[in-house]
Order: structure tokens, then sequence, then C-alpha cells
């Protein structure tokens, strides 16, 4: 067995562990604590297959943002879990024997009869020197620009939808735009004619 | 060596095992979102393996761009779900039934 093999065997069966607690586990914390290994796990996995421009968005994007955000909503929400968790046994059993045809139809799909090591056969390591961060550049830049830029107006999008979902109005503090505008000079100025009066005559 | 078929497998299985979190898991709406998060890691596990060994780096600008719709998906998936529970005081999917679809 070389290294290789001893690295993902022993990442895939901490992936799957973790995969496993984040469904079983009752305390939604933990879930979110176990979905953060299942994401280290697999950043090392990719680590493995020579994407390590990937492993480092995943561990800083997923690990870094989404899963803190998850940690956030879930301790912020004040959830009572008993109710939630009502059903669990009832599905089991339906669970398991719909998820047992899926994976046995998957791995008659994908199992090594169709894309084992003699028909797909392993590449050539990169040579020294190879970037895999330069590779990405060069064809995100290029090819896939546009695409590129979508998924910017993507990431705006959500932003400014989580925003005014979560915004609370404050009524202190806001501006009205449109009584501003509408404004006249009248409302706001007033003339007062008054006789001059010299200096003097007033300290007396 | 590491066949490719090793990586498609730990793939599904990865799949089936989230899958299975929204069978048994069907009341609790941020264990739902959890498991799409898990389906969408197996996916990118996939896209991956194809890529290394089909020696073709496009698979992972695809990757890149699942990240950046899987971000987006979180986070205004999680916005709703503050919303929904301000003002519903429930996170239960059984509850959840305001639209009457």
């Amino acid at each position: 067995m070389s290294v290789e093999q001893i690295i993902f065997y022993g990442f895939a069966a901490i992936l799957l562990f973790a995969a496993t607690m984040v469904v079983v586990v009752r305390n939604p914390v933990r879930a979110a604590l176990f979905l953060i290994l299942a994401f280290f796990t697999s950043a090392g996995i990719w680590l493995l297959l020579e994407a390590e421009f990937l492993a480092l968005t995943l561990v800083l994007v997923y690990v870094g943002a989404v899963m803190v955000l998850f940690l956030f909503v879930v301790m912020m929400l004040d959830i009572d879990l008993t109710p939630l968790q009502e059903g669990f046994t009832k599905y089991l059993s339906l669970g398991i024997v719909v998820v047992a045809l899926i994976t046995v139809e998957m791995i008659a799909v994908l199992g090594s009869a169709h894309f084992g090591l003699d028909i797909v056969a392993a590449p050539v390591p990169h040579p020294d020197g190879y970037s895999n961060t330069k590779e990405i550049g060069l064809l995100l830049y290029t090819v896939y620009v546009y695409p590129f830029e979508i998924a910017s107006v993507i990431l705006t999008v959500a932003i400014v939808a989580a925003i005014t979902l979560t915004l609370r109005k404050k009524k202190s503090k806001s501006q009205n735009v449109g009584e501003q505008v509408k404004v006249r000079r009248e409302d706001r100025v007033r003339l007062i004619k008054m006789e001059a009066v010299k200096k003097e005559e007033v300290e007396s | 060596m590491i066949a490719l078929s090793d990586f498609l497998i730990l793939g599904a299985l990865l799949f089936s095992l989230s899958v299975a979190g929204i069978f048994i898991n069907r009341k609790n709406i941020i264990i739902l979102l959890m498991c799409i998060e898990l389906m969408l890691l197996a996916v990118n596990l996939n896209f991956i393996a194809f890529s290394h060994y089909s020696g073709d780096i496009a698979g992972q600008i695809f990757v890149f761009f699942i990240l950046t719709v899987a971000a987006a998906e979180a986070a205004i998936g999680l916005a709703i779900l503050v919303v929904l529970f301000r003002n519903m005081h429930t996170i239960n999917v059984a509850d959840l039934n305001k639209l009457k679809g």
C-alpha cells in the first residue's frame, strides 16, 4: 500500500464518519462542527487530486465564512429541539432502504468495472514548478471571463438580498428622501423685515 | 495507485449519506441546509476527480463556480431562516404551511 493510498483511505474514512455524524447527531451545533471536519478532510482529498487552489478556497470560503455563518445562526436562534426530532426513527428504515438502493446503483455504474485503473489510467504527476493557481487563472480570466463576471453579480445579489431580508427598520435616524426633495423654499426660509438700528441705541 | 472509481464511489457514498440525512431529519431545516452543502461537496469531489484524471482543468473552473453559487445560496437561505424564525418562532418544516402549496 503506497502512501497515497493510506492518505486517501484514511481521509475517506474520516470524511464518511463526519458526514454520518452530521446526519445522525441531535445537536445542530455539533452537526455544524462535524460539517467543518468534513470540509477539512475533503480539502485534504482535493489536495491529493492536485487541486490546491480549490482545496484552499474550500477551507477559506466554507470553513471561514459559510460555516461561521451557520454556527452564528444556530446559536442566535433559540430553537426548541424536541419537536424537531420526532419522526427520526419513523423515517430511518425508509431512508436506509432508499439510500441503499442509490448506493448500489451508483457503485454499479461508477465502480471499477467502468472507471478502474485499467480503463482510466492514473495521470502523470505534474513537473516541478507547475502552478495549479496559475493554470486556473489563465483559463478563468480568458475563456470563462463572462461566467466569472456573472458569478460576481450573483454574489452582489446575494449580499443585497441577505441584508434586505434581515434588516430591521429603525425609525429614529432614517431620512425620507421624498420629503427632503419635496421641500420648497417657503417651508424653510422666512424673511423678516425690521428696521435697522444703530449699535449705541441698542446698548443704551 | 488510486483509481478514479475510488473517488467516484467516495462521492457516491457522501451523496447517499446526505440524502439519508434529508430523509431522517425532515423536521429541522438547519440540518437540511447542511445536508445540501454535503451534497454539493460530493458533486465537487466528482468534478475534481474527473478533472484530474482527464487532465482537463475546466472541471476545476466549474467547481469554482459551484462554490460561489453555494456560498450565495447558504447566505440567502440562512437569512430567510432568520426572518422565518423572527416571524413564526419555529423552524419546524411541518409548521411552514403558510403558502398552502
